[in-house]
Protein backbone atom coordinates (compact mmCIF):
# COMPACT_ATOMS: atom_id res chain seq x y z
CA UNK A 1 0.00 0.00 0.00
CA UNK A 2 1.51 3.80 -0.76
CA UNK A 3 1.97 5.51 2.06
CA UNK A 4 1.64 9.40 1.88
CA UNK A 5 3.51 12.02 3.97
CA UNK A 6 1.64 14.71 4.83
CA UNK A 7 3.14 17.67 7.03
CA UNK A 8 1.28 20.11 9.07
CA UNK A 9 1.83 23.58 9.31
CA UNK A 10 3.35 23.30 12.67
CA UNK A 11 5.94 20.54 10.82
CA UNK A 12 3.81 17.46 13.37
CA UNK A 13 5.15 14.67 9.94
CA UNK A 14 2.37 11.81 9.52
CA UNK A 15 3.09 8.86 7.15
CA UNK A 16 -0.37 7.56 6.22
CA UNK A 17 -0.79 4.34 4.08
CA UNK A 18 -3.96 4.66 1.84
CA UNK A 19 -5.38 2.04 -0.51
CA UNK A 20 -4.62 2.93 -4.70
CA UNK A 21 -7.29 4.37 -5.98
CA UNK A 22 -8.32 6.72 -3.00
CA UNK A 23 -7.82 10.13 -2.43
CA UNK A 24 -5.05 11.86 -1.11
CA UNK A 25 -8.15 13.91 0.80
CA UNK A 26 -9.48 10.52 2.39
CA UNK A 27 -6.57 9.27 3.91
CA UNK A 28 -6.43 12.48 5.55
CA UNK A 29 -9.44 12.51 7.05
CA UNK A 30 -9.76 8.77 7.46
CA UNK A 31 -6.35 9.46 9.34
CA UNK A 32 -8.05 12.66 11.08
CA UNK A 33 -5.57 14.85 10.43
CA UNK A 34 -6.18 18.37 11.07
CA UNK A 35 -5.80 20.82 8.06
CA UNK A 36 -7.93 18.61 5.77
CA UNK A 37 -12.03 18.82 5.62
CA UNK A 38 -13.04 17.53 2.57
CA UNK A 39 -16.71 18.74 3.41
CA UNK A 40 -18.32 18.01 -0.54
CA UNK A 41 -16.96 14.36 -0.13
CA UNK A 42 -14.24 14.95 -2.84
CA UNK A 43 -16.71 15.72 -5.64
CA UNK A 44 -14.69 19.17 -6.48
CA UNK A 45 -17.14 21.34 -5.04
CA UNK A 46 -15.52 23.32 -1.63
CA UNK A 47 -11.85 23.89 -1.52
CA UNK A 48 -11.76 22.42 1.75
CA UNK A 49 -9.25 19.88 1.33
CA UNK A 50 -6.57 21.96 -0.21
CA UNK A 51 -2.72 21.20 0.30
CA UNK A 52 0.88 22.07 -1.25
CA UNK A 53 2.29 19.44 -2.98
CA UNK A 54 5.79 18.79 -2.21
CA UNK A 55 7.70 20.37 -4.88
CA UNK A 56 9.90 17.31 -5.82
CA UNK A 57 6.34 15.35 -6.34
CA UNK A 58 4.47 17.66 -7.99
CA UNK A 59 5.42 17.01 -11.53
CA UNK A 60 4.54 13.72 -11.50
CA UNK A 61 1.00 13.81 -10.60
CA UNK A 62 -1.80 14.22 -13.64
CA UNK A 63 -2.15 18.17 -13.77
CA UNK A 64 -5.16 19.63 -12.41
CA UNK A 65 -8.09 19.50 -14.38
CA UNK A 66 -10.43 23.05 -15.34
CA UNK A 67 -12.80 22.63 -12.35
CA UNK A 68 -10.05 21.67 -9.72
CA UNK A 69 -7.90 24.93 -11.30
CA UNK A 70 -11.11 27.48 -11.14
CA UNK A 71 -12.00 26.30 -7.82
CA UNK A 72 -8.28 26.29 -6.53
CA UNK A 73 -7.84 30.15 -8.43
CA UNK A 74 -10.62 31.17 -5.42
CA UNK A 75 -9.38 28.64 -2.30
CA UNK A 76 -7.53 30.17 0.91
CA UNK A 77 -3.60 31.37 0.19
CA UNK A 78 -2.80 29.31 -3.57
CA UNK A 79 0.38 29.30 -4.30
CA UNK A 80 2.04 27.42 -7.40
CA UNK A 81 1.88 23.73 -5.47
CA UNK A 82 -1.58 24.12 -4.45
CA UNK A 83 -3.78 20.87 -5.28
CA UNK A 84 -7.30 19.89 -4.01
CA UNK A 85 -5.96 17.28 -2.25
CA UNK A 86 -9.62 14.86 -3.33
CA UNK A 87 -8.39 15.08 -6.67
CA UNK A 88 -5.22 12.93 -6.35
CA UNK A 89 -5.81 9.63 -6.68
CA UNK A 90 -3.05 7.03 -4.98
CA UNK A 91 -1.23 4.97 -7.10
CA UNK A 92 1.62 2.12 -6.68
CA UNK A 93 4.30 5.00 -7.88
CA UNK A 94 3.16 7.59 -5.61
CA UNK A 95 4.72 6.09 -2.77
CA UNK A 96 5.89 8.38 -0.72
CA UNK A 97 3.88 11.53 -1.68
CA UNK A 98 4.48 14.48 0.35
CA UNK A 99 1.77 17.50 0.71
CA UNK A 100 2.17 20.43 3.28
CA UNK A 101 -0.88 21.02 4.95
CA UNK A 102 -2.13 25.02 5.61
CA UNK A 103 -2.86 25.90 9.17
CA UNK A 104 -6.89 26.12 8.20
CA UNK A 105 -9.07 25.48 5.20
CA UNK A 106 -11.70 28.36 6.06
CA UNK B 1 -14.18 18.96 32.20
CA UNK B 2 -14.38 15.44 34.14
CA UNK B 3 -13.31 12.28 32.08
CA UNK B 4 -16.81 10.46 33.62
CA UNK B 5 -18.96 12.43 31.50
CA UNK B 6 -20.84 10.85 28.37
CA UNK B 7 -22.27 12.60 25.23
CA UNK B 8 -24.53 10.88 23.34
CA UNK B 9 -25.26 11.98 20.02
CA UNK B 10 -28.56 10.15 18.89
CA UNK B 11 -28.08 9.84 14.60
CA UNK B 12 -24.96 8.56 12.29
CA UNK B 13 -25.08 10.59 9.41
CA UNK B 14 -23.00 13.12 8.00
CA UNK B 15 -23.58 15.94 11.41
CA UNK B 16 -23.51 13.03 14.25
CA UNK B 17 -20.20 11.58 12.30
CA UNK B 18 -18.39 14.99 12.45
CA UNK B 19 -19.54 16.07 15.74
CA UNK B 20 -18.30 12.24 16.74
CA UNK B 21 -14.77 13.86 15.89
CA UNK B 22 -14.83 17.22 16.39
CA UNK B 23 -16.13 16.73 20.19
CA UNK B 24 -12.80 14.60 20.64
CA UNK B 25 -10.85 17.30 18.86
CA UNK B 26 -12.21 19.73 21.13
CA UNK B 27 -11.40 18.92 24.30
CA UNK B 28 -14.21 16.50 25.46
CA UNK B 29 -12.42 14.35 28.21
CA UNK B 30 -15.42 11.85 28.71
CA UNK B 31 -17.32 9.23 26.46
CA UNK B 32 -18.82 9.76 23.26
CA UNK B 33 -21.18 7.22 22.27
CA UNK B 34 -22.16 7.84 18.28
CA UNK B 35 -25.63 5.80 18.02
CA UNK B 36 -27.31 5.20 14.83
CA UNK B 37 -29.98 3.33 13.52
CA UNK B 38 -28.46 2.23 10.25
CA UNK B 39 -25.89 -0.40 10.71
CA UNK B 40 -23.27 0.58 8.30
CA UNK B 41 -20.36 2.63 9.25
CA UNK B 42 -21.40 6.64 8.16
CA UNK B 43 -21.26 7.91 4.86
CA UNK B 44 -21.44 9.81 1.92
CA UNK B 45 -25.48 10.72 0.77
CA UNK B 46 -24.96 12.79 -2.42
CA UNK B 47 -23.31 9.69 -4.01
CA UNK B 48 -26.08 7.75 -3.75
CA UNK B 49 -28.07 9.27 -6.24
CA UNK B 50 -24.80 9.51 -8.51
CA UNK B 51 -21.58 7.77 -8.65
CA UNK B 52 -23.03 4.65 -6.54
CA UNK B 53 -26.41 4.19 -8.79
CA UNK B 54 -23.65 3.93 -11.73
CA UNK B 55 -21.56 1.30 -10.32
CA UNK B 56 -18.46 3.68 -9.20
CA UNK B 57 -18.70 3.35 -5.91
CA UNK B 58 -19.60 0.78 -3.05
CA UNK B 59 -19.78 1.26 0.96
CA UNK B 60 -16.64 1.12 1.42
CA UNK B 61 -15.40 3.85 -0.64
CA UNK B 62 -18.49 5.80 0.08
CA UNK B 63 -17.77 5.53 4.22
CA UNK B 64 -17.17 9.63 5.74
CA UNK B 65 -14.43 8.41 7.47
CA UNK B 66 -12.58 4.87 7.96
CA UNK B 67 -13.88 2.83 11.42
CA UNK B 68 -9.70 4.07 12.75
CA UNK B 69 -10.78 6.95 12.75
CA UNK B 70 -13.12 6.67 15.39
CA UNK B 71 -11.20 4.45 17.07
CA UNK B 72 -8.41 6.81 17.16
CA UNK B 73 -10.95 9.57 18.57
CA UNK B 74 -12.67 6.87 20.64
CA UNK B 75 -15.89 7.22 19.55
CA UNK B 76 -17.98 4.25 20.64
CA UNK B 77 -20.05 3.04 17.83
CA UNK B 78 -23.61 1.69 18.58
CA UNK B 79 -25.28 0.85 15.41
CA UNK B 80 -28.44 -0.89 14.16
CA UNK B 81 -30.13 0.81 16.97
CA UNK B 82 -32.91 3.26 17.56
CA UNK B 83 -32.90 5.64 20.11
CA UNK B 84 -36.74 5.10 21.65
CA UNK B 85 -36.84 7.69 24.04
CA UNK B 86 -35.02 10.81 25.53
CA UNK B 87 -36.17 11.17 29.55
CA UNK B 88 -34.68 14.96 30.15
CA UNK B 89 -35.86 14.74 33.83
CA UNK B 90 -32.92 11.53 34.09
CA UNK B 91 -30.87 12.68 30.83
CA UNK B 92 -31.60 9.43 29.98
CA UNK B 93 -32.46 7.62 26.32
CA UNK B 94 -33.76 4.45 26.40
CA UNK B 95 -33.02 2.26 22.64
CA UNK B 96 -34.94 -0.15 20.40
CA UNK B 97 -33.04 -2.74 21.99
CA UNK B 98 -33.99 -2.42 25.40
CA UNK B 99 -30.53 -0.48 26.49
CA UNK B 100 -30.59 2.82 28.48
CA UNK B 101 -27.65 5.03 28.76
CA UNK B 102 -27.28 8.31 31.14
CA UNK B 103 -25.79 11.49 29.42
CA UNK B 104 -24.37 14.55 30.55
CA UNK B 105 -25.02 16.23 27.03
CA UNK B 106 -27.00 15.13 24.30
CA UNK B 107 -26.64 15.78 20.54
CA UNK B 108 -29.58 15.03 17.68
CA UNK B 109 -28.13 14.90 14.76
CA UNK B 110 -31.17 12.60 13.59
CA UNK B 111 -31.31 14.60 10.23
CA UNK B 112 -34.91 13.89 7.94
CA UNK B 113 -36.44 11.01 5.90
CA UNK B 114 -38.21 10.53 2.97
CA UNK B 115 -41.48 11.56 2.14
CA UNK B 116 -43.43 8.77 0.95
CA UNK B 117 -46.05 8.49 -1.38
CA UNK B 118 -50.11 8.95 0.35
CA UNK B 119 -51.89 5.48 0.77
CA UNK B 120 -54.48 7.08 -1.92
CA UNK B 121 -51.54 6.76 -4.07
CA UNK B 122 -50.16 3.64 -3.07
CA UNK B 123 -51.73 1.40 -0.39
CA UNK B 124 -49.12 -0.99 0.51
CA UNK B 125 -45.17 -1.41 0.36
CA UNK B 126 -44.25 -2.60 -3.12
CA UNK B 127 -40.54 -4.19 -3.95
CA UNK B 128 -40.27 -1.63 -7.44
CA UNK B 129 -41.40 1.47 -5.67
CA UNK B 130 -38.29 3.28 -3.90
CA UNK B 131 -37.68 6.78 -1.95
CA UNK B 132 -33.71 7.59 -1.92
CA UNK B 133 -32.44 8.39 1.48
CA UNK B 134 -30.16 5.71 2.91
CA UNK B 135 -27.76 3.01 1.46
CA UNK B 136 -30.20 0.58 1.34
CA UNK B 137 -32.89 2.17 -0.30
CA UNK B 138 -30.32 2.85 -2.91
CA UNK B 139 -29.09 -0.54 -3.11
CA UNK B 140 -32.59 -1.61 -3.63
CA UNK B 141 -32.79 1.21 -6.48
CA UNK B 142 -29.35 -0.22 -7.92
CA UNK B 143 -30.63 -3.75 -8.11
CA UNK B 144 -33.47 -2.69 -10.04
CA UNK B 145 -31.58 -0.30 -12.93
CA UNK B 146 -31.39 -2.19 -16.62
CA UNK B 147 -30.78 -1.08 -20.06
CA UNK B 148 -34.24 -0.72 -21.12
CA UNK B 149 -36.14 -0.69 -17.96
CA UNK B 150 -38.34 1.98 -17.74
CA UNK B 151 -38.51 4.44 -14.99
CA UNK B 152 -40.84 6.83 -13.40
CA UNK B 153 -39.44 9.06 -11.16
CA UNK B 154 -42.31 11.25 -9.72
CA UNK B 155 -40.53 14.50 -8.18
CA UNK B 156 -38.31 17.13 -9.57
CA UNK B 157 -36.51 18.08 -6.71
CA UNK B 158 -32.70 17.43 -6.41
CA UNK B 159 -33.09 13.36 -5.79
CA UNK B 160 -35.51 13.59 -8.39
CA UNK B 161 -33.29 15.19 -11.31
CA UNK B 162 -30.62 13.40 -10.33
CA UNK B 163 -31.32 10.27 -10.33
CA UNK B 164 -33.68 10.47 -13.62
CA UNK B 165 -29.83 12.11 -14.89
CA UNK B 166 -27.99 9.09 -13.43
CA UNK B 167 -30.47 6.30 -14.85
CA UNK B 168 -30.86 8.07 -18.14
CA UNK B 169 -26.91 7.49 -18.55
CA UNK B 170 -27.18 3.65 -17.92
CA UNK B 171 -29.63 3.56 -20.41
CA UNK B 172 -33.33 3.46 -18.61
CA UNK B 173 -36.18 4.98 -20.61
CA UNK B 174 -36.65 8.19 -17.82
CA UNK B 175 -39.78 9.99 -17.22
CA UNK B 176 -40.09 12.38 -14.63
CA UNK B 177 -43.02 13.42 -13.55
CA UNK B 178 -43.51 16.53 -11.41
CA UNK B 179 -47.01 18.29 -10.26
CA UNK B 180 -45.53 22.04 -9.87
CA UNK B 181 -45.53 24.41 -12.96
CA UNK B 182 -41.43 24.07 -13.22
CA UNK B 183 -38.72 21.83 -12.15
CA UNK B 184 -36.78 22.93 -8.96
CA UNK B 185 -39.34 25.35 -8.10
CA UNK B 186 -38.71 25.45 -4.57
CA UNK B 187 -35.34 26.66 -4.59
CA UNK B 188 -34.40 28.31 -8.21
CA UNK B 189 -35.78 30.62 -10.64
CA UNK B 190 -37.88 30.02 -13.71
CA UNK B 191 -34.94 30.99 -15.99
CA UNK B 192 -32.97 28.13 -14.11
CA UNK B 193 -36.20 25.66 -13.77
CA UNK B 194 -36.20 26.16 -18.07
CA UNK B 195 -32.58 25.59 -18.54
CA UNK B 196 -32.85 22.40 -16.86
CA UNK B 197 -36.20 20.87 -17.95
CA UNK B 198 -33.93 21.52 -21.49
CA UNK B 199 -31.37 19.86 -20.12
CA UNK B 200 -33.15 16.55 -18.94
CA UNK B 201 -35.28 16.70 -22.51
CA UNK B 202 -32.41 16.95 -24.46
CA UNK B 203 -30.33 13.90 -22.77
CA UNK B 204 -33.66 11.98 -23.74
CA UNK B 205 -36.02 12.19 -20.78
CA UNK B 206 -39.53 12.45 -20.95
CA UNK B 207 -39.89 15.39 -18.39
CA UNK B 208 -43.88 16.10 -17.26
CA UNK B 209 -44.49 19.31 -15.37
CA UNK B 210 -48.18 20.68 -14.68
CA UNK B 211 -48.51 15.96 -13.77
CA UNK B 212 -50.10 15.33 -10.26
CA UNK B 213 -49.98 11.65 -10.02
CA UNK B 214 -52.86 9.72 -8.73
CA UNK B 215 -52.51 6.66 -8.10
CA UNK B 216 -49.73 3.85 -8.70
CA UNK B 217 -51.04 0.93 -10.41
CA UNK B 218 -50.36 -2.88 -9.65
CA UNK B 219 -49.86 -5.50 -11.67
CA UNK B 220 -52.35 -8.40 -12.02
CA UNK B 221 -51.10 -10.09 -9.17
CA UNK B 222 -51.22 -7.28 -7.10
CA UNK B 223 -47.38 -7.48 -6.11
CA UNK B 224 -45.55 -4.92 -8.16
CA UNK B 225 -46.18 -1.36 -9.82
CA UNK B 226 -47.08 -1.29 -13.46
CA UNK B 227 -47.91 2.37 -14.10
CA UNK B 228 -48.31 5.80 -12.83
CA UNK B 229 -51.80 7.26 -13.46
CA UNK B 230 -52.33 10.83 -13.27
CA UNK B 231 -54.50 13.04 -12.56
CA UNK B 232 -55.18 14.45 -16.73
CA UNK B 233 -55.60 10.63 -17.26
CA UNK B 234 -52.30 10.15 -18.73
CA UNK B 235 -50.78 6.61 -17.82
CA UNK B 236 -47.38 5.83 -17.96
CA UNK B 237 -45.70 2.23 -17.71
CA UNK B 238 -43.15 1.78 -15.06
CA UNK B 239 -40.54 -1.03 -14.24
CA UNK B 240 -39.24 0.57 -11.58
CA UNK B 241 -40.74 3.99 -9.74
CA UNK B 242 -38.52 6.19 -7.62
CA UNK B 243 -40.15 8.57 -5.15
CA UNK B 244 -38.45 12.41 -4.67
CA UNK B 245 -41.37 14.13 -2.78
CA UNK B 246 -39.08 15.78 -0.08
CA UNK B 247 -37.68 14.94 3.04
CA UNK B 248 -39.63 15.43 6.52
CA UNK B 249 -37.10 15.96 9.64
CA UNK B 250 -37.03 13.52 12.26
CA UNK B 251 -38.03 15.82 15.25
CA UNK B 252 -40.15 13.24 17.27
CA UNK B 253 -37.84 12.02 19.68
CA UNK B 254 -37.60 15.71 20.60
CA UNK B 255 -41.14 16.45 20.35
CA UNK B 256 -42.28 13.43 22.41
CA UNK B 257 -39.44 14.73 25.46
CA UNK B 258 -40.84 18.32 24.96
CA UNK B 259 -38.10 20.55 23.53
CA UNK B 260 -39.02 23.40 21.14
CA UNK B 261 -40.10 21.83 17.62
CA UNK B 262 -40.69 24.13 14.79
CA UNK B 263 -40.07 23.20 11.10
CA UNK B 264 -36.86 21.16 12.87
CA UNK B 265 -35.67 21.09 16.43
CA UNK B 266 -35.23 24.74 17.11
CA UNK B 267 -31.94 25.99 18.35
CA UNK B 268 -30.09 29.15 19.05
CA UNK B 269 -26.88 30.06 17.26
CA UNK B 270 -24.82 27.46 19.26
CA UNK B 271 -27.13 25.20 18.10
CA UNK B 272 -28.03 24.97 21.90
CA UNK B 273 -32.11 23.12 21.84
CA UNK B 274 -34.76 24.47 24.19
CA UNK B 275 -32.93 22.09 26.89
CA UNK B 276 -29.10 23.64 27.89
CA UNK B 277 -28.03 20.20 27.93
CA UNK B 278 -29.04 19.14 24.41
CA UNK B 279 -27.87 20.59 20.93
CA UNK B 280 -29.76 19.54 17.59
CA UNK B 281 -27.70 19.99 14.39
CA UNK B 282 -28.46 19.44 10.68
CA UNK B 283 -31.44 18.60 8.61
CA UNK B 284 -33.30 18.13 12.28
CA UNK B 285 -32.29 21.87 13.18
CA UNK B 286 -33.87 24.76 12.51
CA UNK B 287 -31.68 27.71 13.18
CA UNK B 288 -31.37 31.71 13.47
CA UNK B 289 -29.87 32.69 10.48
CA UNK B 290 -28.39 36.29 10.63
CA UNK B 291 -27.44 36.27 7.27
CA UNK B 292 -31.64 36.48 5.86
CA UNK B 293 -32.49 37.34 9.93
CA UNK B 294 -34.69 34.51 9.67
CA UNK B 295 -34.84 30.88 11.17
CA UNK B 296 -34.02 28.51 8.97
CA UNK B 297 -34.38 24.26 8.38
CA UNK B 298 -31.78 23.47 5.69
CA UNK B 299 -31.24 20.04 4.12
CA UNK B 300 -27.32 20.25 3.23
CA UNK B 301 -24.12 18.65 3.58
CA UNK B 302 -22.01 21.75 4.65
CA UNK B 303 -24.55 22.59 6.95
CA UNK B 304 -24.73 19.46 8.83
CA UNK B 305 -20.28 19.38 8.91
CA UNK B 306 -20.58 23.32 10.01
CA UNK B 307 -23.08 22.82 12.58
CA UNK B 308 -21.47 19.61 13.92
CA UNK B 309 -18.24 21.83 14.41
CA UNK B 310 -20.30 24.43 16.54
CA UNK B 311 -22.20 22.29 18.51
CA UNK B 312 -18.07 20.39 19.10
CA UNK B 313 -16.98 23.74 20.70
CA UNK B 314 -20.50 24.75 22.65
CA UNK B 315 -20.53 21.04 24.46
CA UNK B 316 -16.71 21.74 25.37
CA UNK B 317 -17.84 25.36 26.85
CA UNK B 318 -17.09 27.04 24.04
CA UNK B 319 -19.16 29.59 22.36
CA UNK B 320 -18.98 30.19 18.64
CA UNK B 321 -21.79 31.06 16.97
CA UNK B 322 -22.68 29.43 13.68
CA UNK B 323 -23.84 31.89 11.10
CA UNK B 324 -21.99 30.04 7.90
CA UNK B 325 -23.46 30.77 4.58
CA UNK B 326 -25.79 28.16 3.42
CA UNK B 327 -24.64 26.50 0.20
CA UNK B 328 -25.56 23.38 -2.09
CA UNK B 329 -24.29 21.31 -4.77
CA UNK B 330 -26.30 19.27 -7.59
CA UNK B 331 -24.29 17.27 -10.30
CA UNK B 332 -26.77 16.42 -12.89
CA UNK B 333 -25.62 14.90 -16.65
CA UNK B 334 -22.09 17.15 -17.24
CA UNK B 335 -23.70 20.10 -15.48
CA UNK B 336 -22.60 21.13 -11.56
CA UNK B 337 -25.06 23.36 -10.15
CA UNK B 338 -23.63 24.85 -7.23
CA UNK B 339 -25.40 27.35 -5.09
CA UNK B 340 -24.52 29.73 -2.78
CA UNK B 341 -27.41 31.18 -0.09
CA UNK B 342 -31.17 31.37 0.07
CA UNK B 343 -32.86 33.04 -3.08
CA UNK B 344 -36.62 34.01 -1.27
CA UNK B 345 -37.82 37.11 -1.72
CA UNK B 346 -35.44 38.41 -4.55
CA UNK B 347 -36.40 41.09 -6.98
CA UNK B 348 -34.42 40.54 -9.53
CA UNK B 349 -32.62 37.54 -11.29
CA UNK B 350 -29.20 38.15 -12.92
CA UNK B 351 -27.82 36.01 -15.58
CA UNK B 352 -24.43 36.24 -16.09
CA UNK B 353 -22.87 34.02 -18.97
CA UNK B 354 -25.15 31.92 -21.52
CA UNK B 355 -26.99 29.08 -20.74
CA UNK B 356 -26.94 27.74 -23.95
CA UNK B 357 -23.16 27.18 -23.40
CA UNK B 358 -24.19 24.92 -20.25
CA UNK B 359 -22.02 27.54 -18.19
CA UNK B 360 -23.18 30.37 -16.28
CA UNK B 361 -24.75 31.84 -13.04
CA UNK B 362 -27.81 33.73 -11.61
CA UNK B 363 -27.38 35.97 -9.21
CA UNK B 364 -30.77 36.50 -7.31
CA UNK B 365 -30.78 40.39 -6.16
CA UNK B 366 -32.86 41.90 -3.44
CA UNK B 367 -32.17 45.62 -3.99
CA UNK B 368 -28.48 45.45 -4.53
CA UNK B 369 -27.67 43.11 -1.85
CA UNK B 370 -26.76 39.89 -3.65
CA UNK B 371 -29.31 37.22 -1.44
CA UNK B 372 -28.07 33.88 -3.58
CA UNK B 373 -26.51 32.57 -6.18
CA UNK B 374 -26.81 30.06 -9.03
CA UNK B 375 -23.73 28.44 -10.55
CA UNK B 376 -23.52 25.84 -13.46
CA UNK B 377 -20.39 24.38 -14.42
CA UNK B 378 -18.79 28.03 -12.82
CA UNK B 379 -16.28 26.94 -9.96
CA UNK B 380 -15.16 30.46 -9.62
CA UNK B 381 -18.42 32.65 -9.59
CA UNK B 382 -19.45 30.27 -7.16
CA UNK B 383 -16.16 30.60 -4.62
CA UNK B 384 -16.48 34.64 -5.30
CA UNK B 385 -20.54 33.99 -4.71
CA UNK B 386 -19.77 33.00 -1.31
CA UNK B 387 -18.05 35.94 -0.50
CA UNK B 388 -20.78 38.02 -1.92
CA UNK B 389 -23.96 36.35 0.00
CA UNK B 390 -21.70 36.08 2.96
CA UNK B 391 -20.39 39.68 3.35
CA UNK B 392 -23.39 41.32 1.93
CA UNK B 393 -21.62 42.60 -0.81
CA UNK B 394 -23.70 45.51 -2.58
CA UNK B 395 -23.82 45.64 -6.42
CA UNK B 396 -25.49 46.68 -9.49
CA UNK B 397 -26.91 44.53 -11.70
CA UNK B 398 -25.52 45.64 -14.92
CA UNK B 399 -21.89 44.82 -13.94
CA UNK B 400 -22.66 41.18 -12.81
CA UNK B 401 -23.99 40.51 -16.11
CA UNK B 402 -21.32 42.00 -17.87
CA UNK B 403 -18.62 39.50 -18.30
CA UNK B 404 -15.83 41.85 -19.42
CA UNK B 405 -16.13 42.59 -16.00
CA UNK B 406 -14.29 40.26 -13.19
CA UNK B 407 -16.63 39.59 -10.46
CA UNK B 408 -13.72 39.67 -8.62
CA UNK B 409 -13.43 43.38 -9.89
CA UNK B 410 -16.29 43.92 -7.96
CA UNK B 411 -15.20 42.76 -3.90
CA UNK B 412 -14.45 45.53 -2.07
CA UNK B 413 -10.25 46.07 -1.57
CA UNK B 414 -10.37 46.87 1.62
CA UNK B 415 -10.50 42.82 2.10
Amino acid sequence: MPTIVFIEHTGATHRVEAPVGQSAMQAAVNAALPGVLGDCGGSCSCATCHGYVDETWLSRLPPAESTEVDMLDCALDVKENSRLTCQIRLTQDLDGLVIHLPNSQI
Amino acid sequence: MSSEACAIIVGAGHGGSELAVALRDQGWAGRIVLMGNETPLPYHRPPLSKAYLAGEANEQSLLLRAEAAYERAQVERWFGVRVEAIDRARHQVTLSDGRELQYHKLALATGGRARTLPASMLSQPCGNVHVLRTLADAEGIRKQLSAGARLVVIGAGYVGLEVAASASKLGLNVTVLESAPRVLARVTAPEISAFYEQAHRQAGVDLRTHMQVEQLEMDSQGRQVQSVRCADGSVFPADLVIVGVGQLPNVELAQAAGLAVDNGVVVDEFTTSSDPDIVAIGDCSNHPSALYGRRIRLESVPNALEQARAAAATLCGKSKAYNAVPWFWSDQFDLKLKMVGLSQGYDQMVLRGEPASRSFSAFYLQGRRVLAVDTVSRPQDFMLAKRFVGERIEVDPAPLADESVSLKSLLPTSH
